[in-house]
C-alpha cells in the first residue's frame, strides 16, 4: 500500500512535467497575458479609460516578464502541433526572431524608465505597440 | 476507316483552333472588354497614392528589403497550391519595369489582366477585383507609380504545376469568371458606404483571401467574404460577413482599430499577410477606414467554416 501523500505528490509531479512539456501552450499563455496587458493601454490611449500610472507599470511588467521567457519557448520539435500559429521562420531565421524579441525588450525597458505621466505615456506607447504587428507579420502565421 | 480518322483529325484541329481563339487575350477584350477605358479628367497624384496604398501594390511588388516600400522591383514569391508566382517589377524602369508602358496599356493590365505584349496575367494579380476601379482612378495609380524611383531587376518566371502552367488557359478562366465591371455608386446607399464598397471590393481586394474558391481558383460567388483557406498555405482567412462566425460581434470602431493598428477587440495582434495588409490600411485616411468598416458591417451573414476570435 503506497501512502496517499506519495501518490498525490507523484501525480502532481507528472502534471507539472506534462505542463512543462508543452512549450506551445506556454508560449500561447505568454501571448494571452500580452493581450490582457495591452487592453488597458489601448483604452487609455483612446481616452476610454482614465490614465493610471500603476496600470501602465503593471502592463509593462507583464511585457518584461513574458518577454524574458518567450524566446526559450520555441525548442526544436515544437514547430508543429496543437493549434500553433508559429511561423517556420522562427526556426529558419532564429537570429531575426531573437533580434525582434531583443528590440521589444529594450523598448519595454526604455518605456519603464521614461513613462512618468500621461504625456510621456502617449508619446511612448504607440511606437512600442508597433512591435506586436511587426513581429507577427514575420513570425506568426495568418490569424 | 480512313475517312473516320480524317474527320477525327479535323475535329481535333478545329477544337484546338477554337480553344486558341476563345482563350486568346485579344478575344477577351473583343468579347467582354470595356470600351470606355479613356480617362476623363486631369491626373490626381494624391488620389493615385491613396489607391496605390489601398490596393496593396507594395505588398507584392516592393523589393523585400525595401522598408520605404517605393522600390517596386518585385517582392517575395507567392507560394500557392497552383504553384509559385513571382511578382514582377512595376517600377518605372524602362527595361525591367513599366517605364515604356502607355496609360491605356496599364489600364488594360489592371482591368483585363492583359500585358502590353498581349499576354494573359494569372489572376494571382487580382485584376478581377481591380476591374471595379474607374479608368480615371487606375490612371491616377499609374501616374503615381511613374513618380516612384526606377529600379532594375527582373523577377523569375512563375513556376506552376500543370495544367495551370498553360498561360492560355487563363483565357477560359476569364471568360467564365471575369465578368464584373466598374463599380458605380448604389444611389440608395450613403456616400460613405459606397466609398467603403469601392475600397473593400475593388482596390482592397479583400474577397481574394476571405472567400472560398472552386477547383480552378475562382471565388464561389454565393460564399463571397465568408472566409477561405489562406491562398498562401496554412490557416484560414476569417469570415467577414455579419454571421456569428464572422464579424457580427464587431463594432465599426473595432474594425477601424484593426485596420489602423492591427489589434482585434481582444487585443490580439494579427499576423502573417493580414499584418502586411494593416501596413497599407494604417496609411489610409481615417474616413477611408471608417468607410470600409461601414461597408463590412453591411455584408449579409453567410455561415463560414473559418473561426474568428473576437
Amino acid at each position: 500500500m503506497i501512502p496517499r501523500s506519495i501518490l498525490l505528490g507523484f501525480s502532481l509531479l507528472l502534471a507539472k512535467t506534462a505542463m512543462a512539456a508543452s512549450p506551445i501552450a506556454d508560449r500561447q499563455t505568454v501571448m494571452k497575458s500580452f493581450r490582457g496587458a495591452t487592453k488597458p493601454l489601448a483604452a487609455m490611449l483612446k481616452d476610454e479609460r482614465p490614465f493610471s500610472l500603476d496600470d501602465v507599470k503593471n502592463s509593462l511588467a507583464t511585457y518584461a516578464e513574458g518577454n524574458a521567457k518567450f524566446v526559450t519557448l520555441f525548442p526544436v520539435g515544437s514547430e508543429k502541433g496543437e493549434n500553433t500559429e508559429a511561423s517556420p521562420k522562427i526556426w529558419s531565421d532564429a537570429a531575426g526572431f531573437k533580434a525582434a524579441n531583443e528590440k521589444f525588450k529594450t523598448e519595454v525597458a526604455a518605456a519603464q524608465a521614461s513613462i512618468k505621466d500621461e504625456a510621456t505615456f502617449k508619446a511612448t506607447i504607440p511606437a512600442l505597440l508597433k512591435n506586436c504587428g511587426a513581429c507577427h507579420e514575420a513570425y506568426r502565421l495568418k490569424d | 476507316m480512313r475517312r473516320l480518322i480524317f474527320f477525327l483529325v479535323i475535329a481535333v484541329v478545329l477544337t484546338a483552333a477554337a480553344f486558341f481563339m476563345a482563350t486568346h487575350p485579344q478575344a477577351y477584350t473583343v468579347l467582354r472588354g470595356d470600351r470606355a477605358l479613356e480617362p476623363t479628367r486631369a491626373r490626381d497624384l494624391e488620389n493615385g497614392k491613396t489607391l496605390f496604398t489601398a490596393s496593396g501594390c507594395a505588398s507584392c511588388h516592393a523589393a523585400s528589403d525595401d522598408e520605404t516600400r517605393i522600390k517596386l522591383s518585385g517582392g517575395k514569391p507567392l507560394v500557392t497550391p497552383f504553384g509559385t508566382f513571382y511578382p514582377p517589377n512595376i517600377s518605372p524602369d524602362k527595361k525591367d519595369g513599366l517605364g515604356e508602358w502607355s496609360e491605356a496599356e496599364f489600364i488594360r493590365a489592371m482591368r483585363e489582366g492583359v500585358s502590353p505584349k498581349g499576354q494573359h496575367y494569372y489572376p494571382a494579380f487580382p485584376y478581377s477585383s481591380y476591374r471595379g476601379m474607374s479608368a480615371d482612378d487606375v490612371a491616377d495609380i499609374f501616374a503615381y507609380l511613374k513618380s516612384l524611383p526606377a529600379v532594375e531587376g527582373k523577377a523569375p518566371a512563375h513556376d506552376l504545376a500543370f495544367p495551370f502552367s498553360i498561360l492560355q488557359g487563363v483565357g477560359i478562366w476569364k471568360l467564365l469568371y471575369l465578368n464584373n465591371t466598374v463599380l458605380t455608386p448604389v444611389t440608395k446607399q450613403s456616400a460613405e458606404w459606397n466609398r467603403g464598397r469601392y475600397l473593400v471590393e475593388s482596390a482592397g481586394h479583400c474577397a481574394e483571401c476571405h472567400s472560398p474558391r472552386n477547383a480552378i481558383g475562382a471565388i464561389i460567388t454565393e460564399k463571397r467574404f465568408s472566409g477561405g483557406p489562406n491562398p498562401e498555405g496554412k490557416g484560414r482567412s476569417p469570415n467577414l460577413t455579419q454571421d456569428k462566425t464572422g464579424l457580427a460581434n464587431w463594432s465599426e470602431e473595432d474594425l477601424v482599430t484593426l485596420l489602423k493598428d492591427g489589434f482585434t477587440p481582444d487585443y490580439d495582434s494579427v499576423g502573417g499577410s493580414m499584418a502586411e495588409v494593416v501596413r497599407n490600411t494604417s496609411a489610409l485616411k481615417d474616413e477611408d477606414r471608417q468607410a470600409m468598416a461601414v461597408y463590412l458591417k453591411s455584408l449579409a451573414p453567410i455561415a463560414g467554416e473559418a473561426r474568428l476570435q473576437k
